[in-house]
């Protein structure tokens, strides 16, 4: 039985708007196939275990992985799909290694959101008895809990940009990224009301794209590369299903979730022991709500955080230097790309978005509306 | 016979429709029935937990004990949070701008999302007084409440 689990490779696609070139499955293989490259690892041998993550509507598929079982060395073999989002499939894949009975697992997230109207696929996630026929989606909702964190924590609609303007400042340095750029505050608030106070520039754009890890147990990891990325701890949590069951300014899920994984990884302090995070801004505001829960910062200071310039590259605490989501990464493959670009970070290979002398990254992913379910990876080098 | 070569990207069109009828079960079945025909809102309480949801459900979310005692509340309520929203799509009962809102019933715990309206938008407010306006020909739905307004 291994000890500990390493992330020995990962690799992404350019994300964009529109891949009309590529289904799906010909998408994940680009990833699968660079990073089996990458590794000098070869299937069906050198990887006992398989973990997808996608959605079965975006797919147009239920048990939307049934389909793509080739491409990822599952044909004849085993391959299982984490239905949440793609951080969980690293700490499902980590639980086969720990328990001994995998030594080397190919986790892959794909999603095509070109494919169809994103509304009408996450209205499907809320329950058909009281909330659905209300035409609820994920902005709607979130539109609720950003007014709600707002108020409750004071945090102004200019902190939210600022979010937003780092973000795609950051994401020019991201060979990956979907849109990235200068812009101002005032071109985000002038960009139009989607559901107030939501603009169009604070949602992650409709994004086609996959990416592609590697896990690996401690003895396999050694000889697959000398520069294995560890993962120290792992959480995860889910908060009640109905909106009103949850005060949408708190995040007790994350929290949760952020005990279980620093507690495992030995850290007292995330403040001072993170070096960056990578989380998931799937709207603007979320990166601030995130940044608490995770207890990087205290509630409601998050805010005041991004305005002094501390998440930015080379602030304290650089939060998405990747440019998350807003740059452009689908649903479902968004925490496994937090995940990769935390690796990258901690390999020193993150190019011009490099943190310098990062040695602890923290990665989280959130599936569900308003963050339903959390979870939380804790990364070193 | 010599292939033609295309640079054409080929796409599938397809339309998945399903018609779903979903059970309401134990505690959705006594809230629609008592919204349809007494225009009432119940909610479940746990005694264990002093809490009272909505909506009603038949396990408690805190301490898993079946819950089996409906009590009503509201209809009166509080907005806890609120949006406008711009766009409109086909899953939308209402045509855009709308408002939504979280209303925290008087004697519940726990918020209902619904529609707000009858008010001027700059107008709505966190703490907003409101109360519900329910439909003429209520069919067991959640619609059988058209949308909140202030009191």
């Amino acid at each position: 039985m291994s000890d500990r689990v390493a992330i020995v490779g990962v690799a992404q696609t350019r994300f964009a708007p529109k891949r009309p070139d590529v289904n799906y499955g010909e998408m994940a293989y680009e990833t699968i196939s660079q990073v089996l490259r990458q590794t000098n690892l070869a299937l069906p041998d050198d990887i006992d275990n398989a973990i997808s993550c996608s959605h079965d509507i975006w797919d147009g598929q239920t048990i939307s992985n049934i389909s793509i079982t080739d491409v990822i060395g599952g044909h004849l073999r085993t391959e299982e799909k984490m239905a949440l989002d793609g951080s969980t499939a690293v700490y499902y894949g980590a639980v086969g290694i720990l328990s001994g009975e995998y030594s080397c697992t190919l986790l892959m997230a794909h999603t095509k959101m070109s494919q169809t109207n994103r509304n009408i696929v996450n209205n499907v996630a809320f329950d058909p008895i009281y909330s659905r026929m209300l035409g609820f989606d994920y902005t709607s909702a979130a539109a609720l809990q950003a007014r709600r964190y707002m108020y409750k924590y004071g945090i102004t609609r200019a902190q939210i940009a600022e979010v937003v303007v780092k973000n795609l400042s950051n994401a020019r340095f991201n060979p990956s990224a979907h849109q990235s750029g200068e812009i101002s505050i005032a071109d985000v608030l002038s960009s139009p009301v989607v559901a107030a106070p939501i603009h169009r520039l604070d949602i992650a754009p409709d994004t086609d794209g996959a990416v592609a890890v590697i896990l690996a147990s401690e003895e396999r990891a050694k000889s697959i590369t000398d520069k294995p990325v560890w993962l120290l701890g792992m959480g995860t949590s889910y908060d009640a299903h109905y909106l009103g069951d949850r005060d949408l300014a708190d995040c007790r899920a994350l929290q949760q979730a952020a005990e279980r994984a620093y507690r495992m990884a030995g850290i007292r302090n995330p403040r001072r022991s993170a070096d960056l995070a990578e989380v998931g801004d799937e709207f603007s505001y979320q990166e601030l709500l995130w940044m608490e829960g995770l207890g990087l910062c205290d509630k409601g200071d998050a805010g005041r955080l991004v305005e002094s310039g501390a998440t930015a590259i080379g602030g304290k605490l650089p939060v998405n230097p990747s440019g998350g989501l807003l740059s452009g990464v689908p649903i479902n493959v968004a925490g496994l790309n937090r995940v990769a670009e935390a690796v990258l970070q901690l390999r020193g290979e993150a190019g011009e978005r490099q943190v310098k002398g990062a040695k602890i990254a923290i990665a989280q992913g959130h599936s569900g509306f308003c963050g339903q379910h959390q979870c939380v990876l804790v990364l070193g080098n | 016979m010599e292939e033609k070569h295309t640079t054409d990207t080929f796409e599938v069109d397809q339309r998945l429709t399903a018609h779903g009828t979903y059970w309401a079960g134990k505690m959705g079945t006594r809230f629609y029935t008592a919204l349809r025909d007494q225009q009432k809102i119940l909610g479940t309480p746990c005694t264990t937990c002093n809490k009272v949801f909505w909506p009603p459900r038949s396990i408690c979310t805190f301490c898993f004990s079946e819950l089996k005692d409906v009590v009503e509340i509201g209809p009166r309520g509080t907005v806890e949070t609120f949006t406008l929203v711009t766009y409109t799509e086909p899953i939308h009962p209402r045509t855009a701008p709308f408002l939504y809102a979280v209303i925290k019933l008087d004697g519940a715990d726990t918020g209902m999302a619904h529609f707000l309206d009858e008010v001027e938008i700059d107008k709505v407010h966190i703490g907003m007084r409101v109360q519900p306006v329910f439909a003429k020909d209520r069919k067991g739905n959640i619609l059988d409440i058209q949308y909140f307004k202030p009191i």
